[in-house]
């Protein structure tokens, strides 16, 4: 089976949203959300794609 | 020299020039200019020789060199292969890809082109040898319609109707109209999106077209010839501004998100028109039996 779609890493501001599987980065606030996630999908090519306000994955497709 | 010479000259420099003729390099840019060309201009003489040998063979009776023609068939089912394999090296780096579809469809015009050739050298030494240089140049120009007639498809303006839609997001949602497109979670990006995307919704005119354009490589062709025309606000590894086309499973609508360099709406509408209606992507529904057996009965 080939998995086309990979979340490669959760951010967000509320530690008690996320567990699992990929690497999570915990940050202070909006602003080191918008930041950690905005470098993120730079360095891994993949999309940053927002689920809450709180919450952000960064998926590769 | 011999009573057939003239003849098979003038066949082959028909079919030669109407392989010419059809060859035309857009902004497109395919076939790619010179070599490319060279390719394909020869390969359109090799035909016509073809075409203008059968007819001087079977009136010599000599039947069995009409056989020759089978290696011509051979022949250009090789060129279909050598402009498959060409595109699709290339098409993996291209910002905005063809498309397997749209590959196809060029590969397939470009061996049936062949054949047209391989037929107008045919009968315009045929023409020649029965009724002479004057008659032969006639039959040329009839050949020479006919194949422009043959070879022009349709294009996306006489199946769907264009409409210009701004882009908004609904929270991270990108939506052109009531279509989903995509999230973005960066408020950068959602501001470079809405800076420079542009939206445009495509409604098609019949049930037909509904089928049609729902095919992947036809919307893949859409997006590959506005990039082409009017360039592509994107980079390699930024998969967030890829231009996409989306699906309203209501009425078959397209979503058309597209991040053009030239953000001129009238000249995105035109471009959107002439994308080639792909040959593989046709469908039609409304001509099953079924299908019209039921909306008959609903009508009687």
């Amino acid at each position: 089976m080939n998995i086309e779609k990979a979340i490669l890493a959760i951010i967000t501001t509320k530690k008690e949203l996320v567990a699992g599987g990929a690497p999570i980065f915990i940050c202070n606030n909006k602003n080191d959300l918008e930041r950690i996630a905005a470098n993120l999908e730079a360095i891994t090519d993949g999309i940053a794609h927002a689920l809450g306000e709180e919450l952000y994955i960064i998926v590769k497709h | 020299m011999n009573e057939y010479t003239t003849a098979i000259v003038f066949g082959a420099v028909f079919g030669t020039l109407v392989r010419i003729m059809m060859l035309r390099t857009d902004y497109r840019q395919y076939p790619t200019y010179l070599h490319g060309k060279i390719i394909h201009i020869s390969l359109g003489f090799i035909a016509a020789s073809l075409g203008a040998l059968a007819i001087p063979a079977i009136l010599e009776e000599q039947y069995t060199a009409v056989t020759l023609l089978t290696v011509a068939a051979t022949q250009f089912r090789d060129v279909r292969n050598m402009e498959r394999n060409t595109l699709n090296e290339v098409d993996q780096y291209e910002l905005v890809s063809r498309g397997k579809t749209y590959i196809e469809g060029i590969a397939i015009s470009f061996e049936s082109r062949n054949y047209l050739v391989i037929a107008t050298s045919f009968i315009t030494t045929l023409v020649y040898i029965i009724g002479g240089p004057v008659y032969s140049i006639v039959s040329f120009v009839i050949c020479l319609i006919l194949a422009k007639i043959l070879m022009s498809g349709s294009t996306l303006k006489d199946i769907v109707d264009i409409e210009y839609h701004p882009l908004r997001f609904d929270g991270a949602g990108l939506y052109v109209d009531n279509i989903y497109i995509m999230n973005i979670g960066l408020k950068e990006r959602q501001e470079e999106i809405l800076k420079y995307g542009m939206g445009f919704i495509l409604t098609p005119k019949d049930m037909n077209i509904v089928t049609t354009i729902a095919n992947l490589g036809q919307r893949q062709a859409i997006l590959h010839d506005i990039s082409v025309a009017l360039g592509v606000f994107r980079d390699s590894g930024t998969p967030a501004l890829t231009p996409l086309i989306k699906r309203d499973l209501d009425d078959g609508r397209l979503g058309v998100f597209i991040l053009p360099q030239v953000r001129d709406v009238d000249k995105a509408k035109e471009i959107i028109g002439a994308v080639p209606v792909l040959e593989s992507a046709i469908r039609m529904p409304l001509k099953s039996k079924k299908h019209n057996k039921e909306v008959n009965s609903d009508e009687y």
